[in-house]
């Protein structure tokens, strides 16, 4: 396979000023005062992503992700080492910045189309396309001051996805627009995976990364910490959120763990339409109400369900205390279903505790239905 | 753009990111982004004109406006006595013109254009040369206005002085192009240098001959104290004088006041011009260089300066 991204013992520092001296004037006056500090932002990060990856990038604010992608897609230069790109590459970065608010958005596209690289002619044969999947229709000529905020990244977004490049890189922007044209630009993401093009996710949303990568590398402080299979990395990403916890229940996030998860009968195979039961094991230090809440996941990375933590309250006493979790009909049809566990503050804002993949059951299935749940519709003809 | 090509990769060139391209990798890198470069002239020129009805008049009004004021000052009022004074002082201004718009234009088009400079990728020295493409199209539109006066009050150009005018042109853009470079970067870091751009500018106004003739007024005193190199470390003194050259055509005049001969430019042979003005490119040319290296170093920092 050939690597499209090379990213090869990168380092970037920044230069932080505690008091700027911006102006000539000041410079002449103070000379050598006005302190600054360099802050690592990025540190000897390598990693190669290969044609046709799609990769998750997962870091909590201020881990570098962006840094990084800047860096990759040369907006930053990086303070030391190279990335070696292969392909053209198209970044779905801010979506617009590019964007002179008094062009029409017709000039706008060229303009765009420009900086992505194209030629005139080039965007010419696939303007028409663009302003199809823009749906901006016949605001094509009006100036982009006048769109709505909507139609600014609806634009934007149809040049990127539209210019056909190697490399999508793709930072947090998926949230674009209503619910279709979300669904519209999730559609066009997972076409490019078919088509083998190259897709770096960059996000701390951990669902979008679970539905489209199966690659995941975290960052944390400027350092890649995991670089993995997308369901491990997931693991670590959450350890560090954890860690980094820095609200007043940070202290109590470190006390409870989630260390155990078993049925009766050891088995985590269960058939439609059963029963099941599972014991939590969790380890507490201290007294501590709080919700708990489970998430069923298919292989595929689509979130079956999330059930509602803020009508399932637990109590936590020091020490070892074992919650129940009943299912009593399982809906699901058959196949391999990951678990996920987590304890929550009463708010739900915090998580203290989780358990990634705390278990993997495997549905089996008699009946005929087909999809993953049972419905078992009644049919009768009247 | 099949979608062929976009699986087939391996022979596909590799672009490298890395701490400090190569002033060659600069350069290249610059020219494969032409097309975008152009596109931002004309956009330039599109928003400065946006929802104006006389559109590029604009553009003409205030030279126009310059030329007025200096022909009645110095012709009508002062009396310097050369004939044909529109032509001399126009062929000047529209050397100063240019170089002027480029370089008040591009200081502050960096800060301008943060939110771009921190988005999106392309060689951040296409912001300030779009600024400076801008200007070259005015300064043609000018030049025709300039042939216009030329064949409306029948003055003859020297026509075998005509050669120079690419090679004064490219001096005239890789120079200006150089200065904007460098300051687009420069007010990066020091936000008040447009002030002092501005007043430098003025400054470098007077003492080249545009609304003046150097060899009629400061020439005599200068070269009695052997200073007259000083006058021209003023890269635009040669320029200006070489437009002048080609489009005024006369070095000696008889004024309209006194009656006696007028030097209003210098007594060179065209093979002085000539050698004048390809040692000018070279220097320039270099100088362009030197802009495009310290301001690839100046581009590092943006991202927290700006």
């Amino acid at each position: 396979m050939v690597n499209t991204i090379e990213v090869i013992g990168v380092n970037k520092d920044f230069v932080i000023h505690h008091e700027r001296h911006q102006s000539l004037k000041e410079r002449l006056l103070h000379p050598g005062t006005g302190s600054s500090e360099k802050f690592r932002a990025l540190e000897n990060i390598s990693f190669a992503i290969g044609a046709g990856e799609t990769v998750g990038i997962l870091g909590h604010n201020g881990s570098g992700k962006s840094t990084l992608l800047k860096t990759i897609c040369g907006v930053l230069a990086p303070t030391s080492g190279e990335i070696k790109l292969r392909g053209n590459l198209a970044a779905l970065l801010e979506l617009g910045a590019g964007f002179q608010p008094e062009l029409s958005g017709r000039e706008n596209v060229y303009l765009y189309g420009a900086m992505l690289g194209l030629k005139r002619r080039e965007v010419a044969a696939i303007f028409d396309e663009i302003v199809e999947f823009s749906e901006i229709g016949q605001f094509i000529d009006t100036q982009v001051k006048f769109y709505s905020s909507g139609m600014y990244v609806r634009l934007a977004f149809a040049v990127a996805v539209n210019v056909n490049p190697d490399i999508l890189v793709v930072d947090e922007v998926l949230a674009v627009g209503d619910e279709r044209f979300q669904a519209k630009c999730m559609d066009r993401i997972m076409r490019f995976q078919q088509e083998g093009r190259t897709i770096l996710l960059v996000t701390h949303n951990a669902d979008q990364v679970r539905r489209l990568c199966s690659r995941a590398i975290v960052l944390n402080r400027g350092l890649l910490v995991a670089d993995g299979p997308t369901g491990e990395s997931l693991k670590t990403f959450r350890d560090y959120l954890h860690a980094d916890e820095s609200s007043p229940n940070a202290a109590a996030s470190d006390h409870i763990q989630i260390i155990s998860v078993t049925t009766p009968s050891g088995s985590f195979d269960v058939r439609t339409g059963a029963g099941m039961h599972f014991d939590v094991g969790v380890q507490s230090a201290h007294a501590y109400a709080g919700h708990f809440f489970m998430e069923l996941y298919s292989r595929g990375g689509e979130l079956i369900s999330r059930s509602d933590a803020s009508s399932s309250p637990v109590q936590l006493t020091p020490g070892a205390n074992s919650i129940g979790i009943d299912i009593a009909q399982m809906p699901l049809l058959d196949g391999v279903y990951d678990v996920n566990l987590a304890i929550v503050d009463e708010l739900g804002q915090n998580v203290m505790a989780w358990s990634e993949k705390a278990a993997t059951i495997q549905v089996s299935y008699d009946g005929r239905e087909q999809g993953i749940v049972e419905i078992a519709p009644t049919i009768t003809q009247l | 753009m099949s979608e062929s090509a976009s699986r087939n990769l391996s022979d596909a060139p590799v672009r490298t990111v890395s701490a400090r391209p190569s002033l060659r990798g600069r350069l290249t890198n610059l020219w494969q982004r032409r097309e975008l470069l152009g596109q931002l002239i004309v956009s330039d020129i599109r928003v400065k004109y946006k929802g104006s009805a006389l559109g590029l008049f604009w553009s003409m009004l205030a030279p126009a406006m310059n030329l007025a004021i200096y022909f009645l000052v110095f012709s009508v009022f002062l009396k310097n006595g050369i004939p044909n004074f529109v032509i001399y002082l126009f062929s000047g201004l529209v050397v100063w013109n240019m170089f002027f718009n480029a370089v008040i234009g591009s200081t502050t088009v960096v800060i301008a254009r943060a939110g771009l400079v921190k988005k999106v990728s392309f060689p951040r020295e296409i912001l300030a040369l779009s600024t400076v493409g801008a200007t070259v199209v005015y300064f043609f539109v000018q030049l025709f206005v300039l042939g216009l006066f030329l064949v409306v009050l029948g003055h003859q150009p020297a026509w075998s002085y005509l050669p120079l005018l690419p090679i004064a042109f490219v001096t005239l853009y890789l120079l200006s192009a150089a200065i904007s470079v460098l300051m687009s970067g420069i007010t990066v870091y020091m936000r008040d240098m447009a002030h002092l751009v501005e007043v430098l500018l003025q400054l470098t106004f007077w003492l080249t001959p545009v609304v003046y003739s150097y060899e009629n007024t400061i020439s005599p005193a200068l070269a009695r104290h052997g200073l007259s190199w000083l006058y021209f470390i003023n890269p635009m003194t040669p320029l200006v004088m070489t437009f002048q050259r080609i489009f005024y055509g006369a070095t000696n005049v008889t004024s309209l006041t006194t009656g006696k001969v007028l030097h209003v430019l210098p007594q060179w042979s065209m093979a002085h011009y000539w050698v004048v003005n390809l040692i000018l490119l070279g220097l320039v040319g270099f100088f362009y260089l030197a802009a495009e290296y310290l301001f690839g170093r100046l581009e590092t920092n943006f991202e927290s300066e700006l």
